[in-house]
């Protein structure tokens, strides 16, 4: 077995008297593709917010391509490779389509102050490799025609893919998608998996939050549950589908079988 | 491709027309309306700077600044302190102006580190004090020890000088008369246009882009790696240093500065051509400082007349005119145009809903 891509040791966060998160461990795989599943208010986006730097854990750590990941701030998460997207999309509505996937390169390129004003063969070569870099990343999720609008002009299926176009716009080694497929139709959701099935296949790991138990069974390697801020289940997710403390965890207790005989949560 | 070629040539054409202008602009104004239009221009120029420095922090990196003409006192000081008998210092302009760009940039960094985790409203609140902390020191720095001169003010600043051509004396170059003022215009106008170019290629770059993601939205700019932190305090250093440098042509042009010339409603002011331009756009806020400048006067130069051919005398003060007027511009602005009179084109799509 290889070694782990992100190792989330015995991660504890608590808000006031909440306890957002207790004791959750998972190893997450390169080249994985690992659903974090929960009903809501269990703690996936929390976890989110700890492993990209927005909040620190009380106790725990994370472990990311090998070393520790100590991150004090989000920026630095992204250095380290750690791209995410947000559940109520956060784009910068009044950029372009394309500014928003040029901005995901910033911390890959270096021009200060001096390259921007004196814009030397340097500044010039960095610039075109942005925006020829951005435009295939564009081309990629399929909004090439609509590169020079702002992005708040998007439909809501296309904002999602233009966050994850500006995600991967920061070369990262773990994707993380908060809730991806949320608000999308059918055919947007099965677009979004042939997407996300595209990037795995360009060596990205990916790690995804998600409602749509469909799209989850389908797409991914292995699922953890959580709830109320416990691991209660982690396994391929056929397996995960039949766990009792899962169907109890999503429709209560004395409902087993209903679950497995079909019925989605 | 003819097209396009022709294109270009109209294009290249109307720079050569509006550098022409530029160029004959302050001895035709002269010859036609007498040397005050020449420095009733020379300060809308100063403007433009001030308005092109504070645009990157309010219009590019969205971070609301009300005290902004502190960097322009400081720079403005700083050269006067350098240059003028006060210290006996006299000190040449090629180290005075860079220095009090700097100090100015220095002081911005001072001002933007506290103030990073704030936004909006309270951002505006605290830059607002700190105008107001400089202006009071200035205002007091004359005990023990005297430093600033206190109220009086620093007196005789020395004017430009390029070794023994001095920008604030009549001289015949070429056959052709110029005053203190059209000299100074040609040095104003050749900073400017620095400036511009500056702007154009800053807000058209990797940092421009960060500022203008900050702007949109903090904490996914954060996460796509963006060390708001460093930006931020960049875009003020920026913007102050700007303000340094008009402080500081400022000083030599008037000879004499005061902390009065520093007070709260000249942030303002700027803060209004940036605004009522059209934040964000280099072009618009430039509009916006010569419009602001240039009205005021064009009011003080027919009101009284006006007045004195219809009333016989005058009734109404012309600089209570002026902030009426003032007033009812902006608000007439932010109704019919609330992007400003020449948005940046981000902005118009902002408004146009």
């Amino acid at each position: 077995m290889t070694a782990p891509l992100l190792g989330a040791n015995g991660i504890s966060k608590s808000f006031g008297g909440v306890q957002a998160l207790s004791e959750v461990s998972i190893t997450i795989q390169p080249g994985e593709i690992y659903g974090l599943i929960g009903p809501n208010g269990a703690g996936k986006t929390t976890f989110f917010n700890l492993l990209t730097g927005l909040y620190r854990p009380d106790s725990g750590n994370f472990e990311f391509a090998g070393s520790r990941l100590d991150v004090r701030a989000p920026e630095q998460a992204a250095q380290r490779g750690i791209a995410r997207t947000f559940q109520n999309i956060r784009l910068f509505a009044n950029m372009s389509v394309l500014e928003n996937v040029m901005v995901g390169r910033h911390v890959r390129t270096r021009a200060g102050v001096l390259g921007a004003v004196l814009r030397g063969p340097k500044t010039l070569a960095e610039e075109r490799a942005i925006h020829e870099r951005s435009l295939a990343l564009l081309e990629f999720v399929g909004l090439t025609a609509r590169r020079d609008e702002p992005s708040r002009h998007l439909a809501y299926g296309d904002q999602r893919r233009l966050e994850i176009a500006r995600a991967l716009a920061t070369d990262p080694k773990l994707l993380a998608l908060d809730e991806p497929a949320a608000g999308m139709n059918a055919t947007e959701t099965a677009a979004l998996r042939r997407l996300l099935e595209a990037i795995r296949a360009q060596g990205v790991t990916l790690l995804l939050i998600e409602h749509d138990v469909k799209l989850v069974m389908g797409l991914c390697d292995r699922v953890a549950v959580l709830d109320y801020g416990r691991k209660i289940a982690e396994g391929r997710p056929a397996e995960v589908q039949r766990n009792a403390a899962v169907i109890e965890a999503y429709l209560g207790v004395g409902v087993t079988g209903a679950l497995a005989g079909g019925a989605s949560a | 491709m003819e097209r396009i070629a022709s294109r270009k040539a109209l294009v290249w054409t109307g720079f050569a027309l509006v550098g022409v202008a530029l160029a004959v602009l302050p001895l035709a104004l002269a010859a036609a309306f007498g040397q005050a239009w020449v420095r009733v221009v020379n300060l809308a120029l100063l403007y433009a700077m001030l308005a092109l420095g504070l645009n990157i922090v309010v219009g590019f990196a969205g971070l609301l600044d009300l005290g902004y003409i502190a960097f322009y006192a400081v720079g403005a000081y700083t050269y006067a302190l350098l240059a003028s008998p006060h210290f006996g210092l006299h000190l040449p302009f090629w180290i005075t102006l860079p220095l009090g760009f700097l100090v100015a940039a220095g002081f911005g960094v001072l001002l933007g580190a506290p103030t990073l985790k704030l936004r909006g409203d309270y951002l505006a609140i605290v830059t607002l004090g700190f105008g107001e902390i400089i202006r009071i020191f200035l205002n007091n720095l004359n005990a023990p020890v005297n430093i600033t001169n206190g109220p009086q003010g620093v007196n005789l600043v020395d004017p430009l000088k390029l070794g023994g051509f001095s920008f604030s004396t009549r001289e015949t170059l070429l056959g052709v008369d110029f005053s203190g003022p059209q000299k100074y215009y040609y040095a104003l106008l050749a900073l400017i246009l620095v400036i511009i170019v500056v702007n154009l290629r800053l807000q058209d770059s990797r940092i421009g882009r960060a500022w203008e993601a900050i702007r949109e939205d903090e904490i996914a700019a954060r996460a796509m790696g963006i060390n708001t932190r460093n930006i931020k305090l960049l875009a003020f250093a920026m913007g102050a240093s700007f303000a340094g440098l008009a402080g500081g042509l400022f000083a030599s042009i008037q000879g004499f500065i005061s902390p009065e010339s520093f007070s709260l409603l000249e942030s303002v002011m700027v803060l209004s051509m940036v605004v009522l331009g059209g934040m964000g756009n280099i072009a618009g806020v430039i509009l916006g400082a010569v419009l602001l400048t240039g009205l005021p006067e064009l009011i003080r130069f027919t009101v009284v007349p006006a007045q004195q051919a219809l009333f016989g005398r005058v009734v109404v003060d012309p600089e209570a005119i002026r902030m009426l007027l003032f007033g009812l511009a902006l608000i007439l602005v932010m109704l019919f145009r609330p992007a400003g009179l020449w948005p940046a084109k981000l902005r118009k799509r902002e408004f146009a809903r």
